[in-house]
């Protein structure tokens, strides 16, 4: 899960490392407020889960609360990269004497963590990266040493920083290091580091990724989850435990394992090639191993319930999970939807495979569910789910 | 002839008594897997299935001569469980276990670099290694395929047993399912490498899913050092784009992580790659059969 940049902030506080002051504002009016509190210059910095705000326009300094409340007018509402800005930092603004970048990230290519560090910090880090790599120090840190303040000064040192920065970029680098570890980060990025005119190290910006893997001993994190930006579907289909995601086509996917789902998207896409309308997938539906009547039925009520749905594919592989359990579940789902007044009205393409395959093929074959086609391989089917998907549209 | 997993491998289960346990257990019984026993240090010297139980993994390695580890326990124990697999310099750890988090995987892996790398782990969240006809050691179903002399390494349980069903009639010497996971013990490169050395395989699947640079680097690999043929597959062609947070994964990987990027990567080095699983079983069908 990506943090907002406030949210980042937040935990950074948390953990001792000096931000600026700030409060968050969903509308004009509260931007203005949380302007007169802070008095005197701030910056307005919209919160989205992207980066290159600050070249698209949504950052921008005020100098009273007269003109923060302009600047957020402007902001609040605004596209960045498909995100729509639905809240604001207002910022206390800080005295820049100079930007450095400094980050923790898994490296997956050496399995190790890394720790990014440059003086060369702020908008541009990925060009500099690019055109100047020896001004980018990339410190491998083996998680069973760690970090400490001593490692914390070399690595602030390797990244070119000045002399007079040294102590306060490894005291944040150090406190850094506890977030990364403790809140179970995959990412921490602070872009930029500033020396402030005071002499202060401090975190100017903040991303942050949480690992979700890690939420069963991170409790405190349910609180950082944007509700407001989660699909309605989405959202229902976690809470029914279902690996959903909502996608903007029509031809509703289940299948089990995520690899075998992904792979029918793909496949769906292109068979839809050829379709009046292009039909693609509607979502992405994995059911996992144990496809039992009420994970299928929860299932195939999740994908039913999204109106843009003209057709629906389900495709098994039978490996652990046996296709007669998969067909049983598509027939207890109809009837469980009929029975709660949701009958399925529209086209079913099914193929099975593996496991029991043609036992299942022929329990669904007695039960001539209406709309219910059986095809044999897993392109065809594709096909036939994109055909009846351009015929439904 | 097959690859880290033979007819000889003695096979215990860490998280015997769990569930998930218990119920792998059995099926790699019924498949003629030799599992000799099992790890539970709250049921130590019961036994489960009909097989000891023992309170330590060096422990039952030393009564039973196991040479694999099959890993069971939950996310939260795994870290530990692996730890002591790595001690006990088991000779494969096999990590089934779905959802464990990025430090701990980091931290066991690093753990295992610092005690010199004499345990081969695969995994986490990966289906396991199967050598059809001589052993299985997790979760893939044995009946599904024949022994034979294509070699497999996959990213996704589903999509390997699709491969497999569909190339039944050549069968495998080993399918290796290496995981998901940005983290993981045994790479691409590793079995490709392994598979190369195997004089009992003849042809190398190879499928990836988006995400990471682990194919890009294994075109790489192949270029240099492999000459027998290798297809491949790339899950995730149409997934939408993840929304990347920050600069910081540009900058390591260097590589978008797109199924494209993959593709053409594999392709450069004279990979083919199949556009969907049943092109690149009938890529591999087209190999085996001018062999």
């Amino acid at each position: 899960m990506d943090l907002f940049e406030h949210q980042a902030k937040e935990l950074f506080a948390a953990y001792g490392i000096p931000v600026p002051r700030g409060i968050v504002a969903h509308t004009v009016a509260e931007a203005r407020a949380a302007a007169e509190q802070l008095a005197g210059r701030v910056v307005v910095k919209a919160q989205v889960k992207t980066g290159g705000r600050g070249k698209a326009g949504g950052v921008k300094v005020a100098d009273d609360a007269n003109d923060a409340e302009a600047k957020a007018k402007a902001i609040l509402g605004m596209d960045i990269k498909g995100h729509t800005v639905h809240k604001v930092l207002i910022e206390e603004a800080s005295d820049i004497a100079e930007e450095y970048y400094f980050s923790f990230l898994l490296d997956r290519a050496n399995r190790t963590f890394l720790a990014i560090c440059s003086a060369a910090g702020g908008m541009d880090i990925e060009e500099v990266a690019h055109t100047a790599p020896e001004k980018v120090a990339k410190i491998p840190v083996n998680p069973i040493d760690g970090i400490d303040r001593a490692r914390a000064r070399e690595i602030a040192q390797a990244g070119g920083l000045p002399e007079k920065s040294l102590d306060g970029a490894a005291e944040l680098i150090e406190r850094l290091w506890a977030v990364f570890v403790d809140e179970d980060a995959s990412l921490v990025e602070v872009n930029p580091m500033i020396l402030a005119a005071d002499g202060q190290v401090k975190a100017l910006d903040g991303k942050v990724t949480l690992d979700a893997n890690a939420d069963f001993r991170q409790k405190d994190h349910e609180v950082f989850v944007d509700k407001a930006a989660e699909d309605p579907l989405e959202a229902r289909a976690k809470e029914k435990h279902l690996n959903y995601v909502k996608l903007d086509g029509n031809v509703g996917i289940i299948g089990n394992g995520a690899g075998l789902v992904m792979s029918t998207l793909d496949v769906v896409a292109y068979a839809g090639e050829q379709f009046p309308g292009s039909p693609k997938p509607a979502n992405f539906l994995d059911i996992g191993g144990g496809a039992s009547a009420e994970v299928m039925a929860n299932g195939l009520e999740i994908i039913l319930s999204d109106p843009a749905v003209k057709s629906v594919f389900v495709n098994v592989f039978g490996g652990i999970t046996a296709c007669d359990a998969v067909a049983d579940g598509i027939v207890s789902a109809f009837k469980l939807l009929g029975d709660r007044g949701e009958a399925v009205t529209r086209p079913l393409v099914v193929r099975l495979d593996g496991n029991n395959a043609a036992l299942g093929r022929e329990i669904l074959q007695a039960a001539a569910l209406p709309g219910v086609e059986l095809v044999d391989t897993m392109d065809d089917a594709a096909k036939r789910a994109a055909e009846l998907a351009a015929v439904g549209a | 002839m097959a690859i880290w997993l033979t007819e000889k491998s003695r096979i215990i289960v860490q998280g015997i008594t769990g569930s998930e346990g218990t119920k792998h257990t059995v099926r790699m019984l019924a498949s003629g897997a030799n599992v000799v026993g099992g790890v539970n240090p709250r049921k130590a010297g019961t036994t489960h299935e009909g097989l000891p139980v023992f309170a330590t993994v060096a422990e039952a390695m030393e009564k039973t001569k196991a040479d694999v580890s099959v890993i069971f326990v939950p996310p939260a124990f795994t870290a530990s469980a692996v730890k002591e697999a790595i001690d006990a310099e088991i000779p494969l750890a096999v990590v089934i276990t779905e959802g464990v988090p990025i430090h701990d995987t980091t931290e066991f892996w690093a753990y295992a670099v610092a005690k010199g790398n004499k345990t081969r782990i695969i995994g986490p969240n990966c289906p396991g290694i199967a050598s059809p006809g001589a052993s299985n050691a997790g979760i893939i179903p044995a009946d599904i395929t024949t022994p034979g002399r294509i070699g497999l390494v996959s990213k996704s349980g589903t999509l390997t047993y699709q491969l497999m069903y569909e190339l039944r009639d050549f069968g495998f010497s080993t399918a290796v399912g290496i995981g998901g996971d940005p983290v993981i013990g045994t790479t691409h490169i590793d079995a490709l490498q392994a598979f190369q050395d195997d004089p009992g395989t003849d042809a190398i699947v190879m499928i990836g899913e988006i995400g990471g640079d682990a194919e890009e680097r294994a075109a790489a690999y192949i270029e240099k050092n492999v000459t027998k043929p290798v297809v491949a597959y790339v899950a995730g062609f149409t997934a939408p784009e993840g929304k990347t947070m920050g600069h910081a994964g540009a900058i390591v990987s260097g590589s978008a992580g797109t199924a494209q990027a993959k593709k053409e990567a594999l392709e450069k080095v004279g990979v083919r790659v199949g556009k969907t699983p049943s092109e690149t079983a009938r890529l591999m069908r087209e190999i085996m059969q001018n062999r």
